[in-house]
């Protein structure tokens, strides 16, 4: 799978946790909690939303690296490959 | 008309769920209200067959009118309970949760719109019309926010009575968390993503044990007197993301395990912010936690929901440098503090829950 699939797979988990915000306008490199106001149980409910978009497991070591657009995109990329 | 709240003196019946001879038995949902911050599903608390439907969908009524007739198997038919005059329309603004929703995306003050729903309610499609007009001739000066929604009238009222009312006093106390969080990272690494625990569940389960050491704090202050709980029904404010929040209860919370508080506080959160919650869930808190770790808050002084008579709050997880048996180190330290009503209890009693809360969360895997 490749960035933009990636991207796409993560602005749709997105959605599902703020469908009011208008995601194809945030910046990559601003921070996803504090632009969606996303609180720690929206934050689980987007790793699940991944889990099962893109089958990735992401342990809970790994939370503080995925503070943005870019960090998600990357990471997954990363496991993907 | 069941009062779903403090602050609740009017409720518009939506829909019937039941019809005149069904059987109905205690926890079946019966119909759905509306009340100025959600529409609720009311749920019946007896058993026994519907017997008269008193009041018609659309309909707004005071709190303590008649709504329905249920009769206990074999108990005669009764005589008509008279139903007070629906209020008149015009006593509030009407608006329903989604065109609340919108009018906030939409930038509309919905003070200017006019309502064509029931009871001039104001309904999606007006605020469409509103919105639309707006783009046709922009105001010359912006919008002033909607302060009058609902939402905000009714915690408002909830709050104001309970600073009018309630002779709050604080108390505060850090904790160690390190054992805590420990214990949480071991059992989430034998969990899947989709059944992890998250913190705030612990936070959950050694306050509600930490009740039961100190009693008092778990209880009702009604008619000058303290009314004892034995149900532990946590209260936990959830934010909406259309803006307000709302408190409802986590039934028996002490009864339940982490993986059992984690489903129900899951399902509440979802409802909650879908508007599905049930009536016994908005009343029937016996005490509430509330918990602003998430937005950066180190510490948080909170305002009692009457009846209850207290409020236990979580601010931020912070490391911190950490004295012990002499040595220095850094642990991961939250700041409990507990706002409790005098009337009730006194900084004793509640000194001795806090010592009682930081003692449970010592023994996290005793949870």
């Amino acid at each position: 799978m490749n960035e933009p699939d990636i991207r796409l797979a993560v602005i749709k988990a997105l959605r599902k946790i703020a469908p009011e915000a208008n995601l194809d306008q945030i910046p990559s490199d601003e921070n996803l909690r504090e632009a969606l106001d996303i609180d720690s149980f929206d934050f689980l409910n987007l790793l699940i939303g991944l889990h099962e978009e893109l089958n990735v497991e992401i342990p809970e070591s790994d939370y503080g690296k995925l503070r943005t657009l870019a960090d998600l995109v990357s990471y997954l990329s990363d496991r993907l490959k | 008309m069941p009062s779903l709240g403090a602050d609740m003196e009017e409720g518009t019946l939506i829909e019937w769920s039941v019809k005149p001879g069904d059987r109905v038995k205690r926890g079946d949902i019966i119909g759905v209200v509306r009340t100025e911050k959600a529409d609720i599903e009311v749920e019946v608390y007896h058993d026994g067959v519907v017997d008269q439907l008193l009041a018609k969908a659309g309909e707004t009524l005071p709190v303590g009118a008649v709504i329905a007739v249920i009769r206990e198997e074999g108990e005669a038919v009764q005589a008509t309970p008279s139903v007070p005059a629906p209020i008149p329309p015009t006593a509030r603004l009407r608006v329903s949760p989604l065109a609340r929703r919108m009018a906030q995306e939409l930038g509309v003050d919905l003070g200017h719109v006019q309502g064509t729903g029931p009871q001039a309610e104001i309904t999606k499609d007006d605020v469409e019309r509103a919105a639309a007009a707006l783009k046709k001739a922009p105001a010359e000066k912006p919008a002033a926010p909607d302060v009058r929604t609902g939402m905000r009238r009714a915690i408002a009222a909830a709050m104001a009575r309970s600073n009018r009312e309630i002779p709050h006093y604080y108390l505060e106390t850090k904790i160690d968390l390190q054992r805590t969080l420990k214990f949480l990272e071991a059992e989430n690494q034998k969990r899947s993503v989709k059944d992890r625990l998250l913190s705030v569940v612990v936070l959950i389960k050694a306050v509600a044990q930490a009740l039961h050491d100190v009693p008092e704090l778990n209880a009702y202050w009604v008619d000058d007197q303290l009314q004892l709980k034995e149900a532990v029904h946590i209260g936990f404010a959830i934010s909406l993301r259309q803006g307000g929040l709302v408190v409802p209860a986590i039934l028996d919370a002490d009864r339940k395990s982490l993986d059992e508080l984690m489903q129900a506080l899951r399902d509440l959160i979802t409802r909650a912010r879908s508007g599905r919650l049930r009536s016994s869930e908005i009343t029937d808190a016996t005490v509430t936690i509330t918990n602003l770790g998430d937005l950066g808050v180190e510490t948080v002084h909170g305002v009692i929901y009457p009846p209850q008579v207290a409020l236990v709050g979580f601010g931020r997880i912070i490391e911190s440098p950490w004295a012990e048996n002499g040595m220095l180190g850094i642990r991961p330290v939250v700041s409990a503090t507990l706002a409790g009503d005098h009337r009730a209890t006194d900084g004793h009693r509640g000194a001795q829950f806090l010592t009682a809360l930081n003692q449970h969360l010592q023994e996290p895997e005793k949870l």
